[in-house]
């Protein structure tokens, strides 16, 4: 069409105040930077459940995750009708160097732990050296990254809770990757045979399972049937869905979601404002000139939406920088050294926050578009 | 000579619509940053207030926190009997040997699990806590499977009404009585007693987690950290009980304020360019007056202290209005797991007069960036230009 020809029009409407222009569009930068950050910071917390798999049960101990299983329910549980394979996990709460260093440690059965969680992935030639080595552990990317270790390294943990607080070293065997954004590659992983051994306390036991069902519809049957299976037992089982048991795990934080959404509407309040004042301004001053354009032929139609691309032109344009920079700003990494692993900035996110830009832009430029519209002629040409 | 400050006020006042611009940004940031800090500074409180100078805390060497700490029982004799232990009128050291255990419960709101701590305590324990006192119903009788429940824990969990029976660890309890520790973590937990404990989640008797025990004084504390530490053969970490519950909440602690900081600095950049936006058009649609000033023989410097008051007082209102929003939240109770003991903690907001001051400083910090340009650029107009135009 001839849209484009009013683009030279619009570009210099735009440009005849450029420092308004420019701190509008900075304003909508900042804020839609804050929602990217707010966005990342939400699926940190949040990202547990997004990676959890649906076809994964977590059997844990029912008086809590803390108190262990015995090993030999793995046995028993791998031969629950529906049960496809099952494994196990220790917590084991170590001290990298500072107590501040703060990453997961697990010791787990290195081939069956892989089995059950395809997303993280060793190389073959690596897993080998696992297999072959007792003190061997296995860091995910981000934390070898992190603590600039190599593979042949020997990396001493503070054994907290199982070696009563001495130094244990561990020859670092592998490294995993995962194989989506989200997925946490923070973690280290050790012998669960070689903890086992050189523990005083607890032999034998196991911080939880991780059970994976033929049918993800028939996991809630299959957790009733675990459960039933060691009912009155000393050790009796709670088991859930993954997901289940990630959102519980969340919702002890406390209401994430709530303080989340109540910083990002006073933002996006305090946005509306910000650019809806400035349309207001430029349409303000402009009367005149509208008047003038109606006056030559312009239709009400095409000065609404002359308005309209304007106040959008800017909301996109800060849209977009913002959402860049809070992109920038997470491929930084987690910037609270180890509590939220998984911050990250999804393109589902990044959708959001430009369509959020596309309506502060409508919706700041709509009044002063429609009074430009309704501007009668010979009043605006009378004001001085 | 000064520009008159009613001046400034009027103009305020007859630009009102694009004021409001500035104003809601610096609100907006200024509450965020007091309501964000207020939160930390609650969690912390509710720990450090857990803590009693007059009291020392006896672990494992080694150990992190109580949760991964054991004391056997010859231990617990070695450390009831050192100096600086305070004694009742009986001449019995006062001193609690205690076990926690992590149980889950469901939550009166949402029926899902939280980890909620149970402390086996000994008899002593009321009276090592100064704060800490039954409301309601009365303490456990030793050796017998009763429960007393802290008022926190009470308000978020079901089920833990005086009478009420719950089955924990495969055994019934009953709820005898509720304490109350004037918000201090204790609130978020169950207290039993621990010879019963031991026994009941399968752990040997006579090992138990932490030894807590009344001073003489807050400055015998040395001594007896001396006398424990010593013996090659004690392999003990002792700390003020105070110290303690102040490392337990840094974690959480830092991890709120750092992403409260980091909005805050990303709104506050945001609330100066509102900032700037509203002081240049003040200075742009009033170009004649300013010229008039500096026609009349203000100084430049007089001028740009002006705009700068302007703005302060701009951004004054609107710290004003964000600290008035943040005491919207104080008080409010919340509750997060905490870290280090993995278990759910209740606590309130607080917003300290320290905060509003630093809400108020903050805002007037933006105020002055964003009104300084605008004040400099109103020096640099042409007297005369400005004068001749329309």
């Amino acid at each position: 069409m001839t849209a484009i020809k009013y683009i030279p029009l619009l570009l210099k409407n735009l440009l005849r105040k450029k420092t308004r222009t420019i701190l509008t569009i900075l304003s909508i930068a900042v804020a839609l930077l804050l929602y990217g950050l707010l966005a990342a910071i939400h699926s940190a917390f949040y990202q547990g459940i997004e990676v959890a798999g649906a076809d994964r049960l977590i059997v844990r101990n029912k008086i809590s995750l803390i108190m262990s299983l015995p090993l030999s329910y793995l046995e028993r549980i791998r031969q629950i009708d529906g049960v496809t394979g099952a494994t196990m996990a220790v917590w084991f709460g170590g001290v990298y160097q500072d107590e501040r260093n703060f990453f997961p440690q697990f010791a787990i059965q290195p081939e069956d732990y892989l089995k059950m969680f395809p997303e993280f992935r060793v190389p073959a030639g690596q897993m080998a050296e696992v297999m072959r080595d007792r003190e061997a552990c296995i860091a995910g990317k981000s934390t070898a990254e992190k603590y600039g270790w190599k593979i042949g390294d020997r990396i001493p943990i503070q054994a907290a809770i199982w070696g009563t607080g001495e130094t244990w070293e561990f020859n670092l065997r592998g490294i995993y990757t995962g194989t989506r954004p989200e997925d946490d590659t923070t973690q280290l992983w050790l012998r669960y045979d070689y903890l086992d051994e050189r523990r005083q306390l607890g032999k034998g036991g196991v911080g939880w399972y991780t059970v994976k069902v033929t049918d993800p519809e028939d996991s809630l049957r299959v957790a009733k049937a675990i459960d039933d299976m060691f009912a009155n037992s000393p050790h009796e089982t709670t088991s859930v869905p993954e997901k289940e048991f990630a959102r519980g795990f969340v919702k002890q934080f406390g209401n994430i979601e709530l303080l989340i959404m109540s910083i990002g509407g006073i933002v996006l309040f305090t946005l509306l404002l910000v650019t809806g004042n400035t349309m207001a301004m430029a349409v303000r001053e402009r009367m005149g000139e509208l008047a003038v354009l109606k006056t030559v032929g312009f239709t009400d139609g095409i000065v609404l939406r002359l308005v309209l691309a304007e106040s959008l032109l800017i909301a996109v344009v800060g849209g977009a920088l913002g959402i860049c920079l809070a992109k920038l700003f997470t491929l930084g990494g987690d910037p609270t050294r180890g509590m939220l692993p998984s911050f990250h900035l999804s393109t589902r996110f990044m959708v959001i926050g430009m369509a959020i830009a596309v309506l502060v832009g409508i919706a700041s430029g709509i009044i002063p578009a429609v009074l430009a519209m309704r501007l009668r002629i010979v009043d605006a040409l009378r004001r001085v | 000579m000064a520009v008159p400050i009613i001046y400034n006020l009027r103009s305020i006042k007859a630009r009102w619509a694009t004021a409001i611009v500035a104003v809601a940004g610096i609100a907006g940031a200024v509450s965020v940053f007091v309501a964000m800090l207020g939160l930390a500074k609650g969690f912390q409180a509710t720990l450090i207030s857990s803590g009693s100078s007059d009291n020392a805390i006896v672990r494992q060497a080694g150990s992190t926190s109580e949760m991964v700490s054991l004391i056997m029982r010859d231990e617990a004799d070695i450390i009831s009997t050192a100096p600086g232990v305070a004694r009742d009128s009986a001449g019995r050291p006062i001193v609690s040997a205690e076990a926690v255990v992590v149980i889950s419960l469901p939550r009166r709101d949402t029926g899902t699990d939280a980890n909620v701590q149970l402390r086996g305590v000994s008899e002593d324990a009321m009276q090592l806590r100064d704060s800490a006192r039954v409301v309601a119903g009365r303490f456990f009788r030793a050796g017998t499977a009763e429960l007393v429940v802290g008022t926190g824990v009470q308000r978020s969990i079901r089920g833990l009404q005086i009478g009420d029976r719950p089955k924990i660890g495969g055994r019934e309890w009953q709820v005898v009585g509720v304490f109350d520790s004037g918000g201090s973590a204790f609130d978020s937990e169950l207290w039993v007693d621990v010879e019963v404990v031991l026994p009941t989640f399968n752990r040997p008797l006579g090992v138990y987690q932490s030894m807590t025990v009344r001073l003489t004084s807050p400055e015998v504390f040395q001594n007896f950290k001396d006398a424990l530490t010593a013996d090659r053969r004690q392999k003990m970490t002792v700390e003020r009980e105070l110290d303690y519950y102040e490392k337990q909440s840094r974690m959480v602690a830092t991890v709120i304020r750092s992403l409260g900081f980091l909005v805050a600095f990303v709104m506050g950049i945001g609330a100066v360019f509102g900032a700037l936006n509203t002081m240049y058009s003040a200075v742009a649609a009033r170009g004649r007056e300013i010229a008039t000033l500096r026609a009349l023989g203000f100084r430049s410097g007089s001028i740009v202290a002006s705009f700068v008051f302007e703005s302060l007082v701009i951004a004054f209102i609107g710290g004003m209005i964000g600290c008035t929003g943040s005491l919207g939240v104080n008080g409010m109770s919340v509750s997060t797991i905490n870290w280090q003991t993995f278990s759910h903690l209740a606590f309130a907001f607080r917003v300290t007069p320290a905060l509003l001051a630093a809400g108020i400083a903050f805002a007037l910090l933006m105020g002055f960036l964003g009104g300084l340009p605008p004040a400099i650029r109103a020096t640099r107009l042409s007297v005369a230009a400005a004068l001749r135009e329309l």
